[in-house]
């Protein structure tokens, strides 16, 4: 296999750079190698962005309406846990695989079978949100006139960020990581650069690929934690008090 | 709904409530009237049907036969959400909003019934000034108050669109017994500025003789036991069941119901200082007290007459027995009883609010007075016994 490397270029991998030459034709890990190369990380770096942004917005709203509707009919909790269980659990590349033929390849296929992997995290932590309500507000609530909708949207779901911005938080790490396949669905993506000319023993590439989608997981990780500690003042200040 | 009055009437119409699978009616035909401006508690032992019978009133609980009157309005004539908004709430658990400040909190129901920004400000500064809270608290957190001010809370988001009429379930029951008692008076002093029409749901009897105007004893099954002014429930219970619930001490908690003034006191042959004792012992002839009482020149108590005294020729300004203790009009009968008992007297003086002699009050007199039918008919305010 090293033999194939002698070249300039290398299935996608085009080395621009001969002075990392003997550093790439070693297979070593070549950080000068990514800093020159970095650009070339630019576009998937943004598809990857698109394709967990879309995946986890999209599996949000799906997810937050099963549960506004689980949240009035209480028996209907059980099958969506088991209908989104059953999505979790099946093997993505599978999913992939299957969508092919009806959606084509391209963003479409890998957002859907992402969107389909958010799901049950994200429907099982606003469950959990609305649960977690105190009943004495609820009671409070109803009991000084406040109808079942402004209930929810001024009680109850407020009280449930907490556990719903959790939820977005692992729904959006592993979706992070599970992009990284999307580019069997022909997605792109940071997946194109770790596989990239299918030639997975790249290690330089693999890592800079995967160093940055564990970036961009911290980075969503982050900016979701300022979204709630902007959305929740009264948690800061009771641990203030 | 602007039209609506200060308090108003509540009226239960055999409301009845059963729960499909279980034999027994949770509240089983109850009427009373409650008359507007009045506090009327639910008390039982639990599971008597108390609390369903509150939660009927706003609607929590749908009533399975009978009706509600608010005025002269069915409970039923309107959305529940709407009648919610003019009855206050307020739960044991208090049910602030965590998430929301203690202005925010209490603002709710004015903000359902879209009031202006100002209107709803100067309303949540008077109302926790009503409450006795500083105006600074309405920046906070539920979390960063006490138990005591958070049920304060509670009750100023209850009054906060000025509802005519409010419910309050075991108000006081998560709070120890010392802020208890201040917020059970906090609240007689209040009721009577803003005259509520009030139905306090409690299992304690102590409680529901110290607030009610009216106490409506409930039993097992939903069934009222009796219904009454917290006198006549402890002069004379309906059923052995009232009488055991209101307890073997009954006796002495009638008495905290009342005044000396309440009673009939009885004179004592009066003596002014300098004067010859033959007069004095001509009063003593007949007398109701057998001896005499030596008053100043204002009708102040100075002593009671010995044997010695009396043997001499004018009544002395120092008499030999001290005439401690002296109670006042005002004192609650409960407070006189135990003075009388401490000092071992069998007589003590009361005077009024200037100090001058009313009367005299014994042990022998209260419980006379105890066993009198004038006792049954006693109206008391409870506004007026904070202590």
């Amino acid at each position: 296999m090293l033999g194939a490397w002698s070249g300039p270029v290398l299935g996608a991998v085009e080395i621009r750079d001969r002075s990392h030459a003997t550093c790439i034709s070693q297979n070593k890990l070549c950080p000068g190698w990514i800093v020159d190369n970095f650009d070339r990380y630019t576009h998937p770096l943004m598809e990857h962005v698109h394709l967990v942004l879309e995946s986890v917005v999209l599996g949000f709203l799906i997810a937050f309406a099963l549960a506004l509707v689980a949240h009035r009919q209480r028996w209907l909790v059980g099958p969506m846990l088991g209908l989104t269980g059953v999505l979790y659990t099946l093997p993505s590349l599978a999913v992939f695989f299957l969508l092919l033929p009806i959606t084509g390849r391209g963003t479409t296929t890998a957002v859907i079978a992402l969107t389909a992997y958010t799901l049950q995290i994200i429907f099982r932590n606003i469950m959990t949100g609305l649960d977690n309500v105190p009943a004495e507000a609820r009671d409070a609530g109803q009991g000084m006139g406040l109808t079942e909708r402004q209930l929810l949207w001024r009680v109850e779901l407020p009280l449930a960020l907490p556990d719903i911005i959790a939820g977005l938080r692992i729904a959006s790490t592993s979706t992070v990581g599970l992009a990284t396949l999307a580019v069997f669905a022909g997605a792109g993506g940071l997946g194109s650069e770790i596989i990239a000319g299918s030639n997975i023993t790249f290690k330089t590439g693999v890592v800079a690929a995967g160093g940055l989608a564990l970036l961009l997981a911290l980075a969503i990780d982050v900016v979701l934690l300022l979204v709630q500690w902007l959305l929740t003042p009264w948690r800061r200040r009771a641990r203030l008090a | 709904m602007s039209g609506d009055p200060a308090a108003s009437s509540v009226e239960y119409r055999e409301a009845t409530k059963r729960y499909p699978g279980q034999a027994e009616p949770a509240v089983d035909r109850l009427s009373l009237e409650v008359p507007a401006g009045e506090i009327c508690v639910l008390v039982g032992p639990s599971g008597c049907g108390k609390t369903t019978a509150l939660r009927l009133a706003n609607r929590m609980i749908e009533l399975t036969s009978g009706d509600i009157l608010l005025g002269e309005e069915s409970i039923r004539s309107r959305p529940a959400a709407e009648l919610r908004r003019r009855m206050g709430y307020v739960i044991q658990q208090i049910g602030l909003f965590p998430h929301l400040t203690i202005g925010d909190n209490i603002a709710v129901v004015p903000r359902l019934l879209r009031w202006d920004k100002h209107r709803i400000h100067s309303r949540v500064e008077e109302l926790l000034e009503l409450v006795s809270l500083p105006a600074d608290m309405r920046d906070r957190y539920p979390s960063q108050l006490s138990g005591g001010q958070r049920q304060r809370v509670g009750v100023a988001r209850a009054l906060a669109a000025d509802p005519p009429v409010m419910l309050m379930d075991e108000p006081f029951g998560a709070i120890d017994p010392i802020n208890r008692e201040r917020l059970q008076n906090q609240l007689l002093r209040l009721q009577s500025d803003i005259r509520k029409t009030i139905i306090f749901v409690t299992h304690d009897i102590d409680e529901a003789i110290k607030m009610g105007d009216r106490v409506a004893v409930m039993q097992k099954g939903g069934k009222l036991a009796q219904y009454a002014t917290p006198a006549e429930l402890l002069m004379a219970p309906a059923s052995e069941f009232v009488e055991d619930f209101v307890g073997a001490d009954r006796a002495l908690k009638r008495l905290s119901l009342l005044r000396v003034r309440d009673i009939d006191l009885w004179t004592a042959p009066l003596a002014r200082v300098g004067e010859p004792t033959s007069a004095v012992r001509e009063r003593l002839q007949g007398a109701e007290v057998p001896h005499p009482l030596v008053v100043d020149d204002q009708g102040r108590p100075l002593g009671w007459m010995s044997e010695r005294d009396l043997a001499a020729d004018s009544v002395p300004e120092r008499p030999d027995t001290s005439p401690e203790p002296v109670l006042d009009l005002e004192d609650v009968l409960r407070d006189a009883l135990s003075d009388l008992l401490q000092s071992e007297t069998q007589y003590a003086p009361v005077v009024d609010g200037q100090g001058k002699v009313a009367g005299v009050l014994s042990v022998e007199i209260i419980s006379h007075f105890l066993n009198s039918a004038e006792a049954r008919n006693l109206n008391t305010d409870p506004a007026e016994r904070v202590g």
